[in-house]
Parts: C-alpha cells; sequence; structure tokens
C-alpha cells in the first residue's frame, strides 16, 4: 500500500473516530446523528432490504451511461466533424447543465411516469455533458502534424477518426466518463425522491419519514460506494484499453 | 520533375514567400539548407498543401497541381509513430488508409523493409519501448509505404545522435539510391546537407530567397573530414553568415 493510500486511509479513519466519540460522549440519539459503528451495522444488517433498492438504481445508473454514451460520443464526432455545428449547439449544452436537475426531475416524472425511464434520464442528463465535452476537447487536442500526416496518407475523415482521433481522445474520454459516473448517482436518486416505488432514494425518502436516520445514512453508505465501484470500474477499464501510456 | 515558379505566401501582408521558384530533377536528392525563420517550413506547408499558397504554380512531372499533397511522401523531425499501434502496424498506415487496398501484399512489404533496416524482430512493439533510431527507422518505412516518388524530408534527423544520425543518413541515400525516390530535405546541419545532397539551395528569409545554388557530383556515400568537403562547408557558412550579418546591420 503507498504512502498516500494509508495517508487517505489515516484520515478516514480519524474523521470516523471523531464522530463516534461525538456521538457517545454527546450521547446523541440515533434519530439525530447515529455513530458511524451504527451506520455500518445497519448497511449490513439491513443489506436484505438494501439490496433490491440499490440493484434498481444501479440498473438506472447504468442504463443512464449507456444512454449518455449514446448520445455524447456521436454528438461529440458530429462536433468535431463540423465545428459550425459546435457552435451552434454549445449554448444548448450549457444550457442543459445551467438548469438544476431538481428543476427537471418532476417535469420528467410527470412526462415518463414513476417507472425507470424518469431516472435513466436524469442520470444521462448529467452524465453526457462531461463525457461530450471532454470527448471533443479530446479530439480537438490532437497533434497538428498528425493530423497533417493522416492528410497526406490520405485519410478521410472517418479513417483518421478509427486510427488516430479516437486513440488519441480516449484518456480525455475515460476522464469525462469518470466524472460522469461519480455525479450518475445524483440524477438518479434526484429522480427517485421526486417519484419512485422503489431504488435507494425512494428508500431514503421512506426512513427519512420514519426518523429512521441510521437507515438514511446506511443508504448513503451504499450509494458512496456504489459511485467508488463506478469509479473503480471505469479505471480499470481504462488501464485494459489504454495500454500504451 | 518538380518545377515550382514563383510561389508567393504572406502572412499578415509579410511576404515569407514572394515569388520563389525552383526544380527538382526526378531522382535527385535537394537539400534546402538556410537559417532559422526563413521559411523553409512555410515552403513544405505550402507545398504539401497544408497551407493555401497565394499565387504560384507547382508541377509535377507536367502537370499542373494545387499542392503535392496527394503524390508526395512526407517524413519529419518527429517520427510521428502512433503509440497505440506496433511498429509494423504504424509503418502499415498508409496502405490501410488506402482504401480498398489488399493488405497481405502491404504486409510482406513492411516486413521486407524491417529486415532491410535493421528492425526485424521488433514488429509487434511499441513505439514507447524502442529507442529514437529505430521509431525514426520505422517511419522512414512509413514514408516508403506511402509509395509515392517525391519525397519531402523536413529536418528528418536533427533529433537524432551522432552515431544513429549517420545511420540514417546511410539510409537516406540508400532510399535515393534503390528505391528511384526524388528527395526534397530541409536541415540546418551544414555537413549533411554536403555528404546527401546532389545539390544544395542555400537559402535566407524573408522573404525567403536562394543565395547560393551547389551542385555536387562527388560519389557516395562521402566522408565528412574529405578535404574538398570541408572546405565547401566553410564557404558556405561564410556565406551565410555574411548574409545574416548584412540582414542584422
Amino acid at each position: 500500500m503507498s504512502r498516500l493510500n494509508i495517508l487517505v486511509l489515516l484520515i478516514i479513519v480519524a474523521l470516523l473516530g471523531l464522530w463516534e466519540l461525538a456521538c457517545r460522549s454527546l450521547d446523541l440519539p440515533p434519530y439525530i446523528l447515529p455513530p458511524p459503528s451504527r451506520v455500518a451495522w445497519v448497511a449490513v444488517a439491513r443489506s436484505l432490504v438494501i439490496g433490491p433498492h440499490a440493484l434498481a438504481t444501479a440498473l438506472e445508473i447504468v442504463a443512464g451511461i449507456a444512454l449518455a454514451l449514446a448520445v455524447a460520443v456521436p454528438l461529440a464526432v458530429a462536433m468535431f466533424a463540423r465545428p459550425v455545428l459546435e457552435r451552434a449547439l454549445a449554448p444548448f449544452l450549457v444550457a442543459s447543465q445551467a438548469v438544476p436537475v431538481f428543476a427537471l426531475a418532476p417535469l420528467l416524472v410527470v412526462w415518463l411516469g414513476y417507472g425507470m425511464a424518469s431516472k435513466v434520464l436524469m442520470a444521462a442528463v448529467i452524465i453526457f455533458f462531461p463525457i461530450t465535452v471532454s470527448l471533443l476537447a479530446g479530439f480537438q487536442s490532437c497533434d497538428r502534424d498528425l493530423r497533417i500526416l493522416f492528410r497526406l496518407m490520405g485519410s478521410g475523415f472517418w479513417g483518421a477518426l478509427r486510427l488516430l482521433y479516437w486513440p488519441w481522445a480516449l484518456p480525455q474520454f475515460f476522464a469525462g466518463l469518470k466524472v460522469g459516473v461519480s455525479v450518475a448517482t445524483i440524477g438518479a436518486v434526484i429522480g427517485e425522491w421526486v417519484g419512485a416505488q422503489q431504488g435507494l432514494g425512494y428508500l431514503m425518502i421512506q426512513a427519512n419519514a420514519r426518523l429512521q436516520v441510521d437507515l438514511v445514512f446506511a443508504v448513503i453508505l451504499w450509494l458512496s460506494l456504489m459511485g467508488l465501484g463506478l469509479w473503480a470500474l471505469v479505471g480499470w477499464i481504462e488501464r485494459r484499453v489504454v495500454t500504451w501510456r | 520533375m518538380l518545377t515550382v515558379a514563383d510561389l508567393t505566401k504572406r502572412f499578415d501582408a509579410a511576404p515569407v514567400l514572394d515569388g520563389f521558384s525552383f526544380t527538382l530533377p526526378r531522382n535527385g536528392f535537394t537539400v534546402l539548407i538556410g537559417p532559422s525563420g526563413c521559411g523553409k517550413t512555410t515552403l513544405f506547408d505550402v507545398l504539401t498543401g497544408v497551407v493555401p499558397k497565394d499565387a504560384g504554380s507547382i508541377h509535377w512531372n507536367g502537370e499542373a497541381l494545387p499542392h503535392l499533397g496527394n503524390v508526395a511522401a512526407y517524413m519529419q523531425q518527429k517520427d510521428l509513430l502512433l503509440p497505440w499501434l506496433t511498429l509494423a502496424e504504424n509503418a502499415l498506415l498508409p496502405a490501410r488508409l488506402r482504401r480498398r487496398e489488399d493488405l497481405a501484399p502491404a504486409r510482406r512489404r513492411v516486413a521486407a523493409l524491417f529486415a532491410r533496416l535493421g528492425l526485424a524482430g521488433f514488429e509487434h512493439h511499441r513505439p514507447a519501448t524502442v529507442s529514437g533510431g529505430m521509431r525514426q527507422r520505422c517511419a522512414l518505412v512509413r514514408t516508403l509505404m506511402f509509395d509515392r516518388e517525391l519525397t519531402l524530408l523536413d529536418e528528418p534527423l536533427s533529433a537524432l545522435d551522432a552515431i544513429t544520425r549517420r545511420s540514417l543518413q546511410s539510409l537516406l541515400l540508400m532510399l535515393q539510391r534503390d528505391f528511384q525516390r526524388t528527395l526534397l530535405m530541409i536541415t540546418h546541419d551544414v555537413e549533411e546537407a554536403l555528404l546527401l545532397a546532389d545539390r544544395v539551395l542555400v537559402v535566407t528569409g524573408a522573404p525567403m530567397r536562394v543565395i547560393q545554388e551547389l551542385v555536387l557530383t562527388a560519389p557516395k556515400p562521402r566522408r565528412p573530414g574529405e578535404p574538398a568537403l570541408v572546405a565547401l562547408k566553410e564557404s558556405v557558412l561564410a556565406r551565410l553568415e555574411a548574409e545574416l550579418g548584412h540582414v542584422a546591420a
């Protein structure tokens, strides 16, 4: 284990220790602030309750990532191929991120219902922007001399995209994807808060209404672990795809 | 034969090329030598069509062309190998990018060229795992795989150490002799120009103009220490220094 990892671990342990100590010394009731030991216990002991909801949220996130990729990749390619398209679409892309997701969630639930679709779309709306922007920036950062070389080798746009631009942009694509999957849970959970029949957001709302604050924290822990897991998964895929760095 | 006449290129009204003309005989090795900033790279950019010319004409084997982008191979200082491809895949790129081409003969040709240029056994290595000289030799194979008679070389050896440079110079001579290429090379190195060229155009800017033309008939390979070459090198350097001093004054 590297020194950095040891330092991170020490900081986490210290913060949790302070939290535990504060709860016990101040005798805080668990419905106000449960100690981390209780949160960890609830997260494990009630995993049969949390698990199915986590699975529902995970499916929404994965589907949201797939939808975001299906939109972001062709969009970035189109904007790179036709810079006029980039200039035309840039205001709309920025506006799509300027609107708070909380404002969009009720509308999407009204339009798409209480099922999975509205949450998938919420997650996709949040994820597609960093992927699009990163991938486009990756394409645009391609070395000028390499572009010239490809042109002189008689390459068309698609040949250059396949052999030059796409591999060149992959590190930035993965950087954007990591940002995207890290915040993907936000979209799905907000969608579930506004209206859902399952999912970790739904479970949080139910637990909060019953003052089961320890369960709320346990759900937050599950969400954090899901985010970390997705981030690590993308990093793992990146290391296997971008093998030349 | 390449004939370039009255080539003109201005950037913000400042002429980098102003009626620049030269000819390149078929299967000849012509070297352009001159100080930094005199417009040599702009000349290559215009010739390859990377930058549009403002005026002038370019004829290759009698045919008028807007630029040489479709008829010339190009190699420059940076090896420009793609780090995600193996050396063999990099060399095969020109063939892959020429659509509807059977790649099997191209692969066999790459293998033969790798053997000839001392790269056999390194076909499946990535560029990051081999030396700078090997990368540049791979770039040379890729240049040959363009399958174009005219080859433009933009300081292809300037980033290499002295020993590797000497070996690559031999390969460039082989390129001309065995592959019947017509070569136009830019370099800052007077000695290198005199070792390789049939003809040396000494240029200054701006705008770029030829201040001295040398026709070298001594047989190749030439030795760096040959008295005639040393004397010629001194004369070229003196001419350039005089010209630069004149410009500075």
